[in-house]
């Protein structure tokens, strides 16, 4: 299938992704340019980690301005697939395409470790390859990742199986000293209502070989390629957020 | 014009640097400190007809751009500038 990487300036893991994807898991993917509107046909887009535009303002306020993004935004209102790591995350809530906001870590400090994630829903596109309730090993950096919304909203994205990524210990159990950033209800990832834009702050392109100190990332982007070559599976993910709204 | 717009975070939303300076604060003695609420001053030139205008000009500014409305309350003052053109004639 035919990935794009968006890079903005100050992105930083584009180059990673595009190893990831190209490299470890031989799917086609290339660089989108900011300035471009064009997305060459992609079938999924990814906005990747870094700091765009510096994280002046607010850390993806000014990315979601550039000339790609009308595109995107297009691309994805159209039902396309839309993955934002990390600060792509952020990009995608300042840009309106992921309900909520990511505020500084609740420590005040920059984190950069890894942490374990329990898979909350298996039904989406980005999820799939995976199990309900498998715990996945995946890096986190950054300064930014505390992720909050108005609470009626948390309440009706959690009734739809929105939340697909919730921080825990290594065997699947909530914990505050488990919660890294001091994100509401240990959230670590969010989708849209309709299952096709998903964000979050861990890094799955960073979990890729063994070499990197694992390999569950490739889950995300199995998911992908999975659901992509069998639309249902997208489909699968709407109609679980119709049974339980 | 020059417009002052004071951003800070929603109330109810948590505000980790706030919390942070609070804690300090009381740390260093300082009695009688409640909430503490870190946030941006942002300082801009504005060319507007009119203040009413003007007034609308910085509340769209803060909709699409100054703030984020899910995580931050604003507020701003529109003060007329020297020798630029203002409502009101010359003061």
């Amino acid at each position: 299938m035919k990935w794009g990487v968006v890079r903005f300036p100050g992105s930083l893991d584009d180059a990673d992704t595009l190893w990831a994807l190209g490299h470890v898991m031989g799917q086609e993917a290339l660089s989108l340019w900011h300035k471009d509107e064009d997305l060459a046909g992609v079938q999924c887009v990814v906005l990747p980690g870094g700091f765009s535009y510096g994280d002046y303002l607010r850390c993806g306020a000014i990315a979601r301005f550039a000339p790609i993004m009308k595109s995107v935004v297009r691309f994805a209102n159209d039902g396309g697939l839309v993955l934002g790591i990390c600060n792509g995350f952020q990009i995608l809530c300042e840009a309106h395409l992921l309900p909520g906001a990511l505020m500084r870590n609740r420590s005040l400090s920059f984190i950069c470790e890894r942490v374990n994630v329990r898979v909350e829903n298996a039904t989406t596109p980005f999820t799939c390859a995976a199990r309900e309730g498998e715990v996945l090993r995946l890096p986190i950096k950054h300064g930014e990742g505390l992720y909050v919304a108005p609470a009626d909203e948390l309440r009706a994205m959690e009734a739809r199986g929105q939340v697909l990524l919730r921080y825990t210990d290594a065997a699947g159990r909530e914990r505050d000293d488990a919660n890294p950033n001091g994100s509401t209800r240990a959230i670590a990832g969010v989708a849209n209502e309709n299952f096709n834009v998903f964000g979050l702050m861990p890094h799955p392109e960073h979990a890729v070989e063994a070499a990197l100190g694992g390999e569950d990332g490739l889950k995300i982007f199995r998911s992908i390629v999975t659901s992509a070559e069998r639309p249902r599976a997208r489909v699968a993910g709407a109609a679980a957020s119709r049974t339980s709204a | 014009m020059l417009v002052k717009v004071f951003v800070t975070s929603r109330k109810g939303i948590l505000d980790p640097q706030g919390r942070a300076v609070e804690q300090s604060l009381k740390s260093l003695g300082f009695g009688g400190v409640g909430a503490v609420h870190v946030g941006r001053y942002i300082v801009l030139e504005l060319d507007s007809p009119s203040l009413e205008q003007a007034r609308e000009t910085v509340r769209r500014m803060c909709g699409q751009l100054l703030t984020n409305p899910n995580i931050e309350d604003y507020t701003f003052e529109i003060e007329p500038q020297e020798g630029g053109p203002q409502e009101g004639g010359p003061r």
